[in-house]
Protein backbone atom coordinates (compact mmCIF):
# COMPACT_ATOMS: atom_id res chain seq x y z
CA UNK A 1 0.00 0.00 0.00
CA UNK A 2 3.12 2.54 0.60
CA UNK A 3 4.77 1.25 -2.49
CA UNK A 4 1.56 2.35 -3.98
CA UNK A 5 1.10 5.68 -2.67
CA UNK A 6 5.05 6.25 -2.92
CA UNK A 7 4.44 8.38 -5.94
CA UNK A 8 2.32 11.36 -4.25
CA UNK A 9 5.26 12.48 -1.29
CA UNK A 10 7.05 14.02 -4.67
CA UNK A 11 5.70 17.71 -5.23
CA UNK A 12 6.52 17.08 -9.39
CA UNK A 13 4.16 14.11 -9.47
CA UNK A 14 1.39 16.14 -7.33
CA UNK A 15 1.81 19.42 -10.04
CA UNK A 16 2.18 16.79 -12.46
CA UNK A 17 -1.35 15.50 -11.79
CA UNK A 18 -3.13 18.54 -11.68
CA UNK A 19 -1.50 19.89 -15.00
CA UNK A 20 -3.00 16.55 -16.60
CA UNK A 21 -6.41 16.85 -15.19
CA UNK A 22 -6.91 19.73 -16.53
CA UNK A 23 -4.88 19.10 -19.89
CA UNK A 24 -6.24 16.31 -20.98
CA UNK A 25 -10.03 17.47 -20.74
CA UNK A 26 -8.98 20.75 -22.08
CA UNK A 27 -7.80 19.39 -25.22
CA UNK A 28 -10.85 16.61 -24.87
CA UNK A 29 -13.45 19.50 -24.87
CA UNK A 30 -11.78 21.26 -27.90
CA UNK A 31 -11.51 17.59 -29.42
CA UNK A 32 -15.19 16.98 -29.62
CA UNK A 33 -15.79 19.38 -33.01
CA UNK A 34 -12.12 18.56 -34.05
CA UNK A 35 -13.43 15.16 -34.46
CA UNK A 36 -16.68 16.21 -35.60
CA UNK A 37 -15.40 18.39 -38.40
CA UNK A 38 -13.07 15.84 -39.72
CA UNK A 39 -10.19 18.33 -38.57
CA UNK A 40 -7.82 15.59 -36.91
CA UNK A 41 -5.29 16.28 -39.66
CA UNK A 42 -5.67 19.76 -39.74
CA UNK A 43 -4.83 19.78 -36.03
CA UNK A 44 -2.19 17.42 -36.68
CA UNK A 45 -0.21 19.84 -39.27
CA UNK A 46 -1.41 22.53 -36.98
CA UNK A 47 1.12 20.46 -34.02
CA UNK A 48 3.79 20.49 -36.70
CA UNK A 49 4.09 24.14 -37.35
CA UNK A 50 5.13 24.36 -33.23
CA UNK A 51 8.54 23.63 -35.08
CA UNK A 52 8.85 26.57 -37.21
CA UNK A 53 7.29 28.89 -34.69
CA UNK A 54 10.26 28.05 -32.18
CA UNK A 55 12.71 28.35 -35.03
CA UNK A 56 11.52 31.31 -35.79
CA UNK A 57 11.53 32.30 -32.36
CA UNK A 58 15.10 31.33 -32.07
CA UNK A 59 16.04 33.14 -35.59
CA UNK A 60 14.70 36.16 -34.21
CA UNK A 61 16.47 36.11 -30.84
CA UNK A 62 13.59 35.47 -28.66
CA UNK A 63 13.97 34.02 -25.33
CA UNK A 64 10.26 33.44 -24.80
CA UNK A 65 9.45 30.80 -27.93
CA UNK A 66 6.43 30.74 -26.78
CA UNK A 67 4.50 33.81 -28.14
CA UNK A 68 6.25 33.54 -31.11
CA UNK A 69 4.60 29.63 -31.18
CA UNK A 70 1.43 30.91 -30.78
CA UNK A 71 1.32 34.04 -33.13
CA UNK A 72 2.81 31.67 -35.60
CA UNK A 73 0.30 29.04 -35.16
CA UNK A 74 -2.32 31.52 -35.07
CA UNK A 75 -1.27 32.50 -38.35
CA UNK A 76 -0.79 29.17 -39.80
CA UNK A 77 -4.21 28.03 -38.82
CA UNK A 78 -5.83 31.00 -40.22
CA UNK A 79 -4.60 29.97 -43.86
CA UNK A 80 -4.98 26.36 -43.49
CA UNK A 81 -8.70 27.53 -42.65
CA UNK A 82 -8.84 30.09 -45.49
CA UNK A 83 -7.72 27.47 -48.30
CA UNK A 84 -9.69 24.70 -46.48
CA UNK A 85 -12.92 26.43 -47.80
CA UNK A 86 -11.32 27.17 -50.86
CA UNK A 87 -12.30 24.86 -53.83
CA UNK A 88 -8.29 25.48 -54.98
CA UNK A 89 -6.85 22.24 -54.57
CA UNK A 90 -8.40 18.76 -52.21
CA UNK A 91 -8.51 19.71 -48.36
CA UNK A 92 -6.27 16.91 -47.02
CA UNK A 93 -3.10 17.71 -49.92
CA UNK A 94 -3.21 21.24 -48.79
CA UNK A 95 -3.25 20.50 -45.63
CA UNK A 96 -0.37 17.48 -46.07
CA UNK A 97 2.08 20.35 -47.85
CA UNK A 98 1.49 23.05 -44.79
CA UNK A 99 2.41 19.86 -42.33
CA UNK A 100 5.43 19.26 -44.58
CA UNK A 101 6.76 23.05 -44.92
CA UNK A 102 5.67 23.92 -41.06
CA UNK A 103 8.30 20.83 -40.02
CA UNK A 104 10.56 21.00 -43.21
CA UNK A 105 10.96 24.52 -42.04
CA UNK A 106 11.25 24.27 -38.82
CA UNK A 107 14.02 21.64 -38.61
CA UNK A 108 15.99 23.26 -41.20
CA UNK A 109 16.00 26.54 -39.02
CA UNK A 110 16.60 24.42 -36.05
CA UNK A 111 19.11 22.49 -36.89
CA UNK A 112 22.07 24.85 -38.41
CA UNK A 113 24.83 24.06 -36.64
CA UNK A 114 24.09 20.62 -36.09
CA UNK A 115 21.83 21.93 -32.60
CA UNK A 116 18.90 20.26 -33.33
CA UNK A 117 19.42 18.05 -29.93
CA UNK A 118 18.80 21.31 -27.48
CA UNK A 119 14.82 21.03 -29.29
CA UNK A 120 14.12 17.23 -28.69
CA UNK A 121 12.12 18.07 -26.02
CA UNK A 122 9.70 20.07 -27.75
CA UNK A 123 9.36 16.71 -30.31
CA UNK A 124 8.26 14.73 -26.67
CA UNK A 125 7.75 17.63 -24.16
CA UNK A 126 7.79 16.36 -20.52
CA UNK A 127 4.38 16.76 -18.06
CA UNK A 128 6.91 16.50 -14.99
CA UNK A 129 8.25 19.11 -15.65
CA UNK A 130 5.59 21.89 -15.28
CA UNK A 131 6.19 24.48 -12.94
CA UNK A 132 3.64 25.49 -10.17
CA UNK A 133 3.10 28.84 -11.96
CA UNK A 134 2.54 27.19 -15.17
CA UNK A 135 -0.14 25.47 -13.27
CA UNK A 136 -2.13 28.55 -12.81
CA UNK A 137 -1.88 29.81 -16.36
CA UNK A 138 -3.16 26.51 -17.44
CA UNK A 139 -6.11 26.95 -15.05
CA UNK A 140 -6.34 30.29 -16.65
CA UNK A 141 -6.23 28.91 -20.28
CA UNK A 142 -9.13 25.97 -18.94
CA UNK A 143 -11.52 28.59 -17.57
CA UNK A 144 -11.22 30.84 -20.58
CA UNK A 145 -11.65 28.31 -22.84
CA UNK A 146 -14.69 26.70 -21.00
CA UNK A 147 -16.38 30.48 -20.75
CA UNK A 148 -15.69 30.38 -24.97
CA UNK A 149 -17.40 27.02 -25.24
CA UNK A 150 -20.47 28.03 -23.11
CA UNK A 151 -20.59 31.28 -24.93
CA UNK A 152 -19.91 30.21 -28.54
CA UNK A 153 -20.06 26.29 -28.75
CA UNK A 154 -23.72 26.55 -30.53
CA UNK A 155 -22.30 28.83 -33.36
CA UNK A 156 -19.01 26.36 -33.41
CA UNK A 157 -21.12 23.45 -33.63
CA UNK A 158 -23.84 25.21 -36.32
CA UNK A 159 -21.21 26.05 -38.40
CA UNK A 160 -19.94 22.75 -38.42
CA UNK A 161 -23.34 21.10 -39.31
CA UNK A 162 -24.33 23.79 -41.93
CA UNK A 163 -22.51 27.01 -42.41
CA UNK A 164 -25.47 28.09 -44.44
CA UNK A 165 -28.10 27.34 -42.39
CA UNK A 166 -25.95 28.61 -39.60
CA UNK A 167 -26.02 32.09 -41.70
CA UNK A 168 -29.75 31.99 -42.05
CA UNK A 169 -30.09 32.44 -38.10
CA UNK A 170 -27.73 35.13 -38.51
CA UNK A 171 -24.86 34.01 -37.05
CA UNK A 172 -21.31 35.37 -38.12
CA UNK A 173 -20.37 32.02 -40.15
CA UNK A 174 -16.89 33.18 -40.93
CA UNK A 175 -15.75 34.60 -37.71
CA UNK A 176 -16.83 31.48 -35.80
CA UNK A 177 -15.27 29.49 -38.11
CA UNK A 178 -12.08 31.53 -37.84
CA UNK A 179 -12.49 31.63 -34.02
CA UNK A 180 -12.59 27.77 -33.82
CA UNK A 181 -9.11 27.03 -35.26
CA UNK A 182 -7.49 30.07 -33.81
CA UNK A 183 -8.45 28.84 -30.15
CA UNK A 184 -7.12 25.52 -31.26
CA UNK A 185 -4.17 26.92 -32.27
CA UNK A 186 -3.56 28.30 -29.12
CA UNK A 187 -4.40 25.67 -26.66
CA UNK A 188 -2.29 22.92 -28.68
CA UNK A 189 0.72 25.67 -28.44
CA UNK A 190 0.49 26.18 -24.65
CA UNK A 191 0.02 22.08 -24.28
CA UNK A 192 2.88 21.63 -26.81
CA UNK A 193 5.63 21.85 -24.49
CA UNK A 194 4.06 19.76 -21.60
CA UNK A 195 2.89 16.77 -24.28
CA UNK A 196 5.12 17.22 -27.26
CA UNK A 197 4.40 18.05 -30.77
CA UNK A 198 4.29 14.24 -31.51
CA UNK A 199 1.18 13.38 -29.50
CA UNK A 200 -0.55 16.22 -28.99
CA UNK A 201 -2.80 15.08 -31.61
CA UNK A 202 -3.27 11.87 -30.00
CA UNK A 203 -3.98 13.71 -26.73
CA UNK A 204 -6.92 16.04 -28.65
CA UNK A 205 -8.72 13.63 -30.93
CA UNK A 206 -8.51 10.59 -28.88
CA UNK A 207 -10.91 11.13 -25.94
CA UNK A 208 -13.61 12.64 -28.50
CA UNK A 209 -12.99 9.80 -30.81
CA UNK A 210 -13.74 7.07 -28.20
CA UNK A 211 -16.44 9.06 -26.63
CA UNK A 212 -17.80 8.84 -30.24
CA UNK A 213 -17.69 5.45 -30.36
CA UNK A 214 -20.45 5.10 -27.52
CA UNK A 215 -21.93 8.50 -26.68
CA UNK A 216 -25.43 9.65 -27.93
CA UNK A 217 -26.10 13.10 -27.66
CA UNK A 218 -24.10 16.23 -27.33
CA UNK A 219 -23.64 15.98 -23.32
CA UNK A 220 -22.79 12.38 -23.39
CA UNK A 221 -20.44 13.06 -26.10
CA UNK A 222 -18.69 15.87 -23.94
CA UNK A 223 -19.30 14.36 -20.71
CA UNK A 224 -17.73 10.67 -21.79
CA UNK A 225 -14.97 12.46 -23.65
CA UNK A 226 -14.06 14.23 -20.15
CA UNK A 227 -14.32 11.08 -18.08
CA UNK A 228 -12.26 9.66 -20.26
CA UNK A 229 -9.37 12.38 -20.09
CA UNK A 230 -9.92 12.19 -16.39
CA UNK A 231 -9.05 8.82 -16.09
CA UNK A 232 -6.27 8.76 -18.75
CA UNK A 233 -4.64 11.42 -17.19
CA UNK A 234 -4.71 9.97 -13.66
CA UNK A 235 -4.05 6.31 -15.11
CA UNK A 236 -1.47 6.94 -17.46
CA UNK A 237 1.07 9.12 -14.83
CA UNK A 238 0.56 6.42 -12.31
CA UNK A 239 1.34 3.60 -15.14
CA UNK A 240 4.65 5.61 -16.38
CA UNK A 241 5.33 6.36 -12.72
CA UNK A 242 5.52 2.74 -11.55
CA UNK A 243 7.13 1.77 -15.16
CA UNK A 244 9.12 4.82 -15.48
CA UNK A 245 8.50 5.55 -18.56
CA UNK A 246 7.20 8.69 -20.04
CA UNK A 247 4.47 9.65 -18.86
CA UNK A 248 2.93 11.54 -22.08
CA UNK A 249 2.99 8.51 -24.34
CA UNK A 250 1.44 6.59 -21.26
CA UNK A 251 -1.76 8.77 -20.74
CA UNK A 252 -2.34 8.09 -25.07
CA UNK A 253 -1.79 4.54 -24.33
CA UNK A 254 -4.42 4.39 -22.08
CA UNK A 255 -6.95 6.41 -24.80
CA UNK A 256 -5.64 4.34 -27.15
CA UNK A 257 -7.20 1.30 -24.83
CA UNK A 258 -10.11 3.19 -24.29
CA UNK A 259 -11.16 4.12 -28.22
CA UNK A 260 -9.85 0.36 -28.80
CA UNK A 261 -12.53 -0.99 -26.03
CA UNK A 262 -15.72 2.08 -26.85
CA UNK A 263 -14.87 0.60 -30.87
CA UNK A 264 -15.74 -2.73 -30.19
CA UNK A 265 -19.29 -1.58 -27.87
CA UNK A 266 -20.13 0.75 -30.60
CA UNK A 267 -23.67 0.48 -31.35
CA UNK A 268 -23.52 -1.22 -34.83
CA UNK B 1 -56.22 33.10 -45.08
CA UNK B 2 -54.58 35.25 -42.65
CA UNK B 3 -51.47 35.71 -44.56
CA UNK B 4 -50.69 39.24 -45.44
CA UNK B 5 -49.95 38.90 -49.03
CA UNK B 6 -48.48 42.24 -48.73
CA UNK B 7 -45.02 41.99 -47.90
CA UNK B 8 -42.75 39.97 -50.09
CA UNK B 9 -39.13 39.39 -51.15
CA UNK B 10 -37.76 41.24 -54.26
CA UNK B 11 -34.58 39.89 -55.79
CA UNK B 12 -32.94 42.20 -58.39
CA UNK B 13 -30.56 41.29 -61.22
CA UNK B 14 -28.75 38.24 -59.41
CA UNK B 15 -25.44 37.38 -60.85
CA UNK B 16 -23.33 34.87 -59.57
CA UNK B 17 -20.03 33.73 -60.94
CA UNK B 18 -17.28 31.71 -59.99
CA UNK B 19 -14.05 32.26 -61.79
CA UNK B 20 -14.93 32.87 -65.25
CA UNK B 21 -18.46 30.74 -65.04
CA UNK B 22 -21.46 32.68 -64.87
CA UNK B 23 -23.63 30.84 -62.75
CA UNK B 24 -26.39 32.70 -61.84
CA UNK B 25 -27.11 35.35 -65.22
CA UNK B 26 -29.08 38.59 -63.93
CA UNK B 27 -32.35 36.75 -61.74
CA UNK B 28 -34.90 39.09 -60.45
CA UNK B 29 -38.02 37.30 -59.13
CA UNK B 30 -40.37 38.73 -56.72
CA UNK B 31 -41.88 35.89 -54.23
CA UNK B 32 -45.30 37.07 -51.83
CA UNK B 33 -46.30 36.56 -48.07
CA UNK B 34 -48.54 33.52 -48.21
CA UNK B 35 -47.49 31.84 -51.22
CA UNK B 36 -45.55 28.98 -52.21
CA UNK B 37 -42.94 30.22 -55.09
CA UNK B 38 -41.17 26.83 -56.70
CA UNK B 39 -37.91 27.28 -57.92
CA UNK B 40 -37.69 24.24 -61.14
CA UNK B 41 -34.99 23.85 -63.08
CA UNK B 42 -32.28 20.75 -64.16
CA UNK B 43 -29.28 20.29 -62.00
CA UNK B 44 -26.97 22.28 -62.29
CA UNK B 45 -29.35 25.01 -63.55
CA UNK B 46 -27.98 27.21 -60.50
CA UNK B 47 -30.52 26.58 -58.39
CA UNK B 48 -28.96 25.66 -55.08
CA UNK B 49 -26.68 29.06 -55.77
CA UNK B 50 -29.14 31.13 -56.47
CA UNK B 51 -29.85 30.44 -52.63
CA UNK B 52 -26.83 31.04 -51.20
CA UNK B 53 -26.59 34.09 -52.89
CA UNK B 54 -29.85 34.84 -51.39
CA UNK B 55 -28.84 34.00 -47.94
CA UNK B 56 -25.30 35.50 -48.23
CA UNK B 57 -23.21 32.61 -48.82
CA UNK B 58 -21.82 33.18 -51.62
CA UNK B 59 -20.31 36.44 -53.05
CA UNK B 60 -23.01 38.09 -55.96
CA UNK B 61 -23.74 41.15 -58.29
CA UNK B 62 -27.51 42.58 -57.44
CA UNK B 63 -29.61 43.26 -54.66
CA UNK B 64 -31.80 41.36 -52.05
CA UNK B 65 -34.99 43.50 -51.07
CA UNK B 66 -37.37 42.25 -48.52
CA UNK B 67 -40.54 44.48 -48.42
CA UNK B 68 -42.32 45.02 -45.20
CA UNK B 69 -46.25 45.65 -44.96
CA UNK B 70 -46.34 48.57 -46.93
CA UNK B 71 -44.34 47.84 -49.43
CA UNK B 72 -41.02 49.76 -48.04
CA UNK B 73 -38.00 48.00 -47.50
CA UNK B 74 -37.60 46.27 -43.84
CA UNK B 75 -35.35 47.63 -41.59
CA UNK B 76 -34.71 45.03 -39.34
CA UNK B 77 -33.18 42.10 -40.94
CA UNK B 78 -35.61 39.49 -42.63
CA UNK B 79 -35.79 36.58 -40.08
CA UNK B 80 -34.96 33.88 -42.91
CA UNK B 81 -36.25 29.97 -42.56
CA UNK B 82 -33.74 27.52 -44.36
CA UNK B 83 -33.50 23.80 -45.12
CA UNK B 84 -30.62 22.63 -46.87
CA UNK B 85 -30.90 19.94 -48.59
CA UNK B 86 -28.09 17.82 -46.14
CA UNK B 87 -26.60 18.30 -43.10
CA UNK B 88 -22.09 17.88 -42.83
CA UNK B 89 -23.00 14.82 -39.98
CA UNK B 90 -21.59 11.41 -40.81
CA UNK B 91 -24.00 8.35 -39.33
CA UNK B 92 -21.79 7.89 -36.11
CA UNK B 93 -21.88 11.61 -35.38
CA UNK B 94 -23.59 11.79 -31.63
CA UNK B 95 -25.89 14.81 -32.19
CA UNK B 96 -28.89 13.91 -32.44
CA UNK B 97 -31.86 16.05 -33.02
CA UNK B 98 -32.78 18.10 -29.81
CA UNK B 99 -29.02 19.05 -29.78
CA UNK B 100 -29.47 20.01 -33.47
CA UNK B 101 -32.71 22.28 -32.07
CA UNK B 102 -30.94 23.51 -29.26
CA UNK B 103 -27.93 24.61 -31.33
CA UNK B 104 -29.58 26.50 -34.21
CA UNK B 105 -32.49 27.87 -32.08
CA UNK B 106 -31.67 29.13 -28.68
CA UNK B 107 -28.79 30.42 -27.13
CA UNK B 108 -28.48 27.60 -24.36
CA UNK B 109 -25.16 25.56 -24.37
CA UNK B 110 -26.26 22.31 -26.80
CA UNK B 111 -23.31 20.35 -24.37
CA UNK B 112 -25.15 20.93 -21.70
CA UNK B 113 -28.53 18.74 -19.89
CA UNK B 114 -31.16 20.49 -21.39
CA UNK B 115 -33.56 22.11 -18.80
CA UNK B 116 -37.11 20.63 -18.74
CA UNK B 117 -38.78 23.25 -19.92
CA UNK B 118 -37.08 24.03 -22.92
CA UNK B 119 -37.29 20.79 -23.70
CA UNK B 120 -40.88 20.92 -23.26
CA UNK B 121 -41.22 24.26 -25.96
CA UNK B 122 -39.17 22.63 -28.26
CA UNK B 123 -41.02 19.26 -28.22
CA UNK B 124 -44.42 21.46 -29.08
CA UNK B 125 -42.80 23.10 -31.71
CA UNK B 126 -41.53 20.01 -32.80
CA UNK B 127 -44.99 18.43 -32.20
CA UNK B 128 -46.55 20.53 -35.71
CA UNK B 129 -44.12 18.83 -37.62
CA UNK B 130 -45.07 15.49 -36.64
CA UNK B 131 -41.42 15.18 -35.71
CA UNK B 132 -41.13 15.16 -32.17
CA UNK B 133 -40.49 11.60 -31.66
CA UNK B 134 -37.44 12.22 -33.56
CA UNK B 135 -35.74 14.74 -31.08
CA UNK B 136 -33.89 11.54 -29.43
CA UNK B 137 -32.78 10.31 -32.72
CA UNK B 138 -29.21 11.39 -33.90
CA UNK B 139 -29.43 13.40 -36.84
CA UNK B 140 -27.04 11.78 -39.27
CA UNK B 141 -29.56 8.36 -39.32
CA UNK B 142 -32.60 9.75 -40.28
CA UNK B 143 -34.19 8.75 -43.49
CA UNK B 144 -35.02 11.66 -45.96
CA UNK B 145 -38.32 12.55 -44.92
CA UNK B 146 -37.85 12.58 -41.18
CA UNK B 147 -34.45 14.67 -41.66
CA UNK B 148 -36.64 17.13 -44.01
CA UNK B 149 -39.17 17.76 -41.34
CA UNK B 150 -36.90 18.02 -38.43
CA UNK B 151 -34.90 20.91 -40.43
CA UNK B 152 -38.51 22.24 -41.05
CA UNK B 153 -38.91 22.71 -37.52
CA UNK B 154 -35.45 24.07 -36.60
CA UNK B 155 -36.11 26.73 -39.84
CA UNK B 156 -39.10 27.67 -38.22
CA UNK B 157 -38.29 28.61 -34.44
CA UNK B 158 -38.49 31.15 -34.13
CA UNK B 159 -41.41 32.20 -37.11
CA UNK B 160 -39.71 32.97 -40.24
CA UNK B 161 -40.35 35.96 -42.55
CA UNK B 162 -39.33 33.61 -45.30
CA UNK B 163 -39.04 30.58 -45.86
CA UNK B 164 -36.55 28.95 -48.01
CA UNK B 165 -36.54 25.20 -49.05
CA UNK B 166 -33.60 23.10 -51.15
CA UNK B 167 -35.70 19.62 -51.96
CA UNK B 168 -33.39 16.96 -51.53
CA UNK B 169 -33.16 15.09 -55.01
CA UNK B 170 -33.38 12.01 -53.46
CA UNK B 171 -34.13 10.29 -50.72
CA UNK B 172 -37.27 11.19 -49.33
CA UNK B 173 -40.41 8.59 -50.17
CA UNK B 174 -43.84 9.38 -51.49
CA UNK B 175 -45.17 9.67 -47.90
CA UNK B 176 -43.00 11.60 -47.00
CA UNK B 177 -43.57 13.86 -49.79
CA UNK B 178 -47.11 14.00 -49.09
CA UNK B 179 -46.09 14.89 -45.44
CA UNK B 180 -43.81 17.81 -46.50
CA UNK B 181 -46.24 19.28 -48.85
CA UNK B 182 -49.27 19.31 -46.64
CA UNK B 183 -46.52 20.93 -44.03
CA UNK B 184 -45.91 23.78 -47.14
CA UNK B 185 -49.61 24.54 -47.02
CA UNK B 186 -50.17 25.18 -43.46
CA UNK B 187 -47.00 27.12 -43.29
CA UNK B 188 -48.05 29.57 -46.21
CA UNK B 189 -51.07 30.70 -44.04
CA UNK B 190 -48.53 31.37 -41.02
CA UNK B 191 -47.97 34.96 -42.88
CA UNK B 192 -44.51 34.10 -44.58
CA UNK B 193 -42.34 33.79 -48.00
CA UNK B 194 -41.73 30.79 -48.89
CA UNK B 195 -39.07 29.53 -51.41
CA UNK B 196 -38.89 26.21 -52.65
CA UNK B 197 -36.48 24.48 -54.72
CA UNK B 198 -38.35 21.39 -55.93
CA UNK B 199 -37.33 18.13 -58.11
CA UNK B 200 -41.23 16.80 -57.94
CA UNK B 201 -42.75 19.07 -60.41
CA UNK B 202 -46.47 16.79 -59.87
CA UNK B 203 -46.24 18.47 -56.57
CA UNK B 204 -45.42 22.37 -57.33
CA UNK B 205 -48.26 21.82 -60.13
CA UNK B 206 -50.64 20.91 -57.31
CA UNK B 207 -49.15 23.55 -54.56
CA UNK B 208 -46.92 26.28 -55.90
CA UNK B 209 -48.49 29.38 -56.32
CA UNK B 210 -45.84 30.49 -58.75
CA UNK B 211 -42.88 29.07 -60.29
CA UNK B 212 -39.56 30.06 -61.57
CA UNK B 213 -37.84 28.16 -64.25
CA UNK B 214 -34.10 28.42 -64.08
CA UNK B 215 -31.26 27.43 -66.57
CA UNK B 216 -28.67 30.26 -65.24
CA UNK B 217 -31.12 32.33 -66.14
CA UNK B 218 -35.08 32.91 -65.48
CA UNK B 219 -36.43 31.36 -68.62
CA UNK B 220 -40.15 31.63 -67.53
CA UNK B 221 -41.95 32.26 -64.65
CA UNK B 222 -45.48 32.80 -64.12
CA UNK B 223 -48.47 30.55 -62.29
CA UNK B 224 -47.61 26.80 -62.61
CA UNK B 225 -50.20 26.05 -65.83
CA UNK B 226 -48.10 29.08 -67.74
CA UNK B 227 -44.62 27.94 -67.09
CA UNK B 228 -45.54 24.11 -67.60
CA UNK B 229 -47.03 25.07 -71.49
CA UNK B 230 -44.20 27.06 -72.29
CA UNK B 231 -42.13 25.33 -74.75
CA UNK B 232 -38.56 26.27 -72.81
CA UNK B 233 -40.57 23.84 -69.76
CA UNK B 234 -40.33 21.49 -72.67
CA UNK B 235 -37.20 21.88 -73.62
CA UNK B 236 -36.02 21.44 -70.03
CA UNK B 237 -37.67 18.59 -69.33
CA UNK B 238 -38.82 16.59 -71.66
CA UNK B 239 -35.44 14.69 -72.56
CA UNK B 240 -32.98 13.79 -69.59
CA UNK B 241 -34.54 15.98 -67.84
CA UNK B 242 -34.05 15.37 -63.63
CA UNK B 243 -38.03 15.42 -62.90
Amino acid sequence: MEWLLSWWQYDFMRTALWALIMLVPLLAMLGTLVVNNGMAFFSDALGHSALTGVAIGVVLGVSEHRWIMIVFAVVFALLMNAIRHSRIASTDTVIGVFSAVGVALGLALLSRGGNFSNYQSLLIGDVLSITASELWVLGGVLIATTIVWLLLFNGFHAVSISPAMARSKGMAVKWLDNLFVVLVAVVVMLAIRWVGLLLINAMLILPAAASRNVARGMRGYHLLALVFGVFSAVLGLLLAYFNAVATGPMVILVLAALYFGTFLMREK
Amino acid sequence: MSACGLHCLKINHITVRRADTVLVQDVSLHAHCGEITAIIGRNGAGKSTLFKAILGEVPHKGEVIFTGHGGTPTKRKPRIGYVPQSLNVDEGSPATVLDVAVTFTTRYPAFLPVPRRLRREIEAHFARFAAAELLDKPIGRLSGGELQRALLAVATRPHPDMLMLDEPVSGVDRAGLQAFYELLEQLRRDDMVILLISHDLDYVRRHADRVVLLDREVLSSGSPEDVFACDAFRQAFAIGGDA
